[in-house]
């Protein structure tokens, strides 16, 4: 490396640090000192935040509990036996990732809720007058927690099981081992990696949730909505030390699920070939188990449906019945004709494509700087870029609207809050650890010798930027990409707190409809957002498949 | 060399965390002249390389090609073509589209050289043809054509053949001398190969530590070594007693094995036991084991002794001397 480019590397990453620090780091310490200027104790001493900090954990915790109940066992029977069908299922059981949190709840609602198909179904079986239960409180959310969640843990479990080697198992088998003492003492083992990044995710995406709380919770209080409701309250200073409450949560279990992790024992060992799907020997139990496969692929697949369902039915049409009685593709055609429709898919659509745009520039750049420079800074880089995923949307947002509420040019803080910048900032902070993540895993498998061998044939910076790094990089853009621009399309948490009307994403949009009971233009923009998920999803993988 | 250095590195030196990777290494190289840079890993030839790539910058030194210094210049304005060990084909091009990477030309310009260079590395017509699916050679000599097609000043090779299977080896490396040889271009190679820098250096210069020990012909470096490095490094050496061989009590005496023959003269310095006889054509390597646990290797006509014997052997020509314990 030689002194010029390092020195150009080390001024690049000094200003990189900087911008990242004041979108990332800054509104959280605002937020902090905030808080701690207030009447900390009086806080600290009341039982309801207690109880919200108690309950946000141990929701957290019973979805880890939840979704790796669900996603090991479903992963064990993909990875390791054959039945009719495996293929096919195996991918529909990963569906529930195509649903933005916001839209998993609607689906939910018109599912299982109080007028939903279950519910009305039951009604017309059992000749009730009304509704057997309401889907509200802790086991609403554990449901639709446990619902999305357990993907995770299934494809984080598949996998580690696929790259997991055979040999070690016959190794064990030699040894006179058993198939549950293989399994306990062997194959859970080496999967622990796996497994705790799959806790992980699930912890954090549970601690962080709000959806599910916001629309089911009722009187049942997580930390997320408990923020919300004091800042809507107008009790600013609690709602400051509830949101530091969060973030201290969110890094403390970070850290402890961190360490769980290890090092990557599974890569390090795992040379050898997976085992092959074992055919299930008796044709019943084959049978038996491709069918409870279908039947569960259906009950995964119910949600979409609903929506879809919903989405056809024009408003005001369907009161008692069991089955909505018309259908039409009315309300999808009102989303491009009306224009207060049309408003936030195009409100969405431009501020989630230029977060992801800038977040893509922002994680090349860090690649670059972090994994080929190994600028001083790397560290840093690297830190800030993960933070927006380890601290809760909330918390983001909240911070966000405190630090750029007010003009303070000389503390970096200037008002945003209103303007049509402050919902693209958001987003392109919580797209950083999503593009920064693939594009550094990319960068990292690049070989260096591609951009030497350009420079060697003449190629300048740009040349070498746009006609080898970005075209060998592509699947991890795209991986990157396709997972930002989802995730700020469908976006919610941020949205509720920092959204203007003229700036009204998809998701504020969806719960207008659904409070002025429009429940079809609600479904026909869930569609639209499953289906931009799905497509862009699906490219990723694509793409990323390709190579 | 004829009408003096095309490439001169002078006083070239680079230092990684207070290991000095290259240290004052001066070294110069005719216009069309095929150099060999040879070492055991770590000795700095892959630094030196990368140096004259441009892809470091020396901390001390100058590096001029022409008559112009380069030492500043970057890599992409340095005109210095590379060949990378494990040839760095851009994945996502075909190989049309690789060769024309470098190239100033568009249209059909681009496409007669590109043709062209493809034809010099006999491999006309496999424009279209996706890098993946290429064999090794073939993907070695695409990555040479891509160097050359601009027309470098000088090419530069990282171990050019160490990616390939050793049954491809010769036939490749007979391919590279060719296509080197069609173009006249001035080369640097690197490689830790004796037989690889013998057959297509036509200098070679063998690094150690950072260190230029000695630049040379094969037959210089062979016959005559500068350091004892060299002489331990090139070929097959035997360290032997100095006093024993003709020098002074304590030093040591390095001896090739063909330099060493069998003797029926008692008095004859070395004397042993046969424990191993290996062929090479009409001659063996004798593994000669003496009283003291020590051994030796001789070159003799394959009869000469058999595994058993209890032989004598005289030395002929000592190569090195050095002080010091052996």
């Amino acid at each position: 490396m030689s002194a010029g480019r390092r020195g150009r590397g080390t001024v690049a990453a000094a200003l990189l640090v900087a911008v990242l620090a004041w979108v990332v780091l800054y509104p959280l310490l605002v937020v902090a000192a905030d808080a701690l200027r207030g009447d900390v104790l009086a806080i600290v001493r009341s039982r309801a935040e207690w109880l919200a900090l108690w309950d946000s954990v141990w929701i957290a915790i019973a979805s880890v509990a939840l979704a790796a109940a669900i996603g090991v066992p479903l992963a064990f029977l993909f990875e390791r036996f054959d039945f009719p069908g495996r293929g096919v299922l195996g991918a529909l059981m990963a569906l529930p990732a195509v649903l933005p949190p916001l839209v998993g709840v609607i689906a939910f609602l018109f599912l299982y809720g109080e007028s939903g198909f279950v519910a009305r179904a039951v009604m017309a079986v059992f000749g009730l007058r009304e509704a057997p239960w309401r889907l509200q409180g802790a086991g609403a959310i554990l449901l639709v927690h446990a619902y999305s969640m357990y993907v995770y843990f299934y494809l984080f479990t598949r996998a580690g099981l696929a790259r997991l080697d055979e040999s070690m198992l016959e190794a064990a088998a030699s040894l006179g081992a058993g198939r549950w003492r293989t399994i306990r003492r062997v194959t859970l083992p080496l999967l622990r990696p796996v497994l705790a990044g799959a806790a992980l995710l699930t912890f954090m995406t549970a601690l962080a949730s709000f959806s599910a709380p916001y629309l089911f919770g009722g009187s049942f209080r997580v930390l997320t909505t408990q923020i919300v409701a004091t800042k809507l309250n107008g009790d600013l200073p609690t709602a400051m030390v509830e949101t530091l409450a969060l973030t201290v949560v969110a890094l403390a279990g970070y850290a402890f699920l961190r360490l769980g992790e290890g090092r990557g024992l599974l890569v390090a060992v795992g040379k050898g070939t997976a085992p092959r799907p074992r055919r299930i020997a008796s044709a019943a139990l084959r049978r038996l188990t491709a069918a409870a496969g279908w039947g569960l692929a259906a009950l995964l697949l119910l949600p979409h449906l609903t929506l879809l369902l919903v989405s056809l039915v024009p408003d005001g049409t369907w009161t008692t019945q069991a089955l909505p009685p018309r259908y039409t593709l009315a309300n999808f055609a009102a989303l491009v004709t009306e224009a207060e429709r049309l408003r936030p898919l195009l409100n969405s659509l431009w501020m989630a494509a230029v977060a992801t745009a800038a977040a893509i520039a922002a994680a090349l750049l860090a690649g670059h700087l972090v994994v080929r420079l190994r600028a001083r800074l790397a560290r840093p880089i690297e830190w800030l870029l993960t933070l927006p995923w380890v601290v809760p949307g909330t918390v983001l947002a909240i911070g966000l609207a405190t630090t750029f509420g007010v003009t303070r040019p000389l503390a970096g803080r200037f008002v945003l809050v209103g303007t049509a910048l402050i919902l693209p900032l958001a987003y392109f902070v919580r797209s950083l650890p999503l593009t920064g993540r693939a594009v550094l895993a990319g960068y990292r498998q690049l070989d260096p010798a591609l951009e030497e061998a350009a420079q060697s044939l003449g190629a300048g910076r740009w040349k070498r930027l746009w006609r080898v790094t970005v075209p060998v990089l592509r699947p991890a853009l795209a991986a990157g990409g396709g997972l930002a621009f989802v995730t700020a399309l469908g976006d919610f948490v941020t949205s509720v707190l920092l959204y203007t009307y003229d700036t009204r994403p998809i998701s504020i949009e969806i719960l207008s409809s659904l409070r002025l009971e429009q429940v079809g233009a609600a479904a026909a923009f869930g569609v639209v957002l499953m289906a931009v998920s799905a497509a862009a999803l699906g490219v990723g993988a694509r793409v990323g498949g390709a190579r | 060399m004829s009408g003096g250095p095309f490439l001169s590195i002078q006083g070239l030196g680079k230092t990684y965390a207070d290991r000095p990777a290259v240290a004052d290494l001066t070294l110069e190289v005719g216009r069309g002249e095929v150099l060999a840079l040879l070492g055991p890993s770590g000795s700095g030839k892959t630094t030196t390389l990368r140096l004259l790539a441009g892809f470091e910058t020396p901390d001390t030194g100058r590096i001029v090609v022409a008559g112009e210094d380069v030492t500043d210049v970057r890599p992409e304005a340095r005109r210095f073509g590379m060949v990378f060990q494990h040839y760095a084909l851009f994945p996502h091009l075909d190989v049309g589209a690789n060769v024309a990477f470098g190239l100033a030309l568009r249209g059909d310009a681009q496409a007669r050289r590109v043709a062209e260079v493809l034809a010099m590395v006999d491999l006309a017509g496999y424009e279209r043809r996706a890098v993946g699916e290429l064999s090794g050679g073939q993907q070695q000599r695409v990555a040479l054509a891509r160097s050359l097609a601009p027309e470098p000043r000088v090419l530069l090779l990282d171990e050019p053949l160490s990616n390939l299977d050793p049954s491809l080896r010769e036939r490749t490396r007979k391919e590279l001398r060719r296509a080197i040889t069609r173009v006249g271009i001035t080369t640097v190679f690197v490689t830790h190969e004796q037989e690889e820098a013998f057959d297509l250096g036509d200098r070679v210069a063998v690094l150690h530590a950072g260190r230029l020990e000695q630049v040379g012909t094969p037959d210089d470096l062979y016959d005559a070594p500068a350091t004892p490095f060299v002489a331990r490094f090139i070929g097959r050496v035997n360290v032997l007693p100095g006093e024993r061989a003709g020098g002074a009590p304590g030093s040591v005496a390095l001896v090739r094995p063909e330099a060493l023959r069998f003797t029926a003269d008692a008095s004859a310095p070395f004397a042993g036991t046969v424990t191993e006889r290996r062929f090479v054509g009409d001659r063996a390597y004798f593994v000669v084991e003496a009283a003291d646990g020590t051994s030796f290797e001789v070159l003799a006509p394959h009869g000469a002794a058999a595994v058993g014997d209890a032989v004598r052997a005289a030395v002929e020509r000592v190569l090195f001397r050095e002080q010091g314990a052996r």
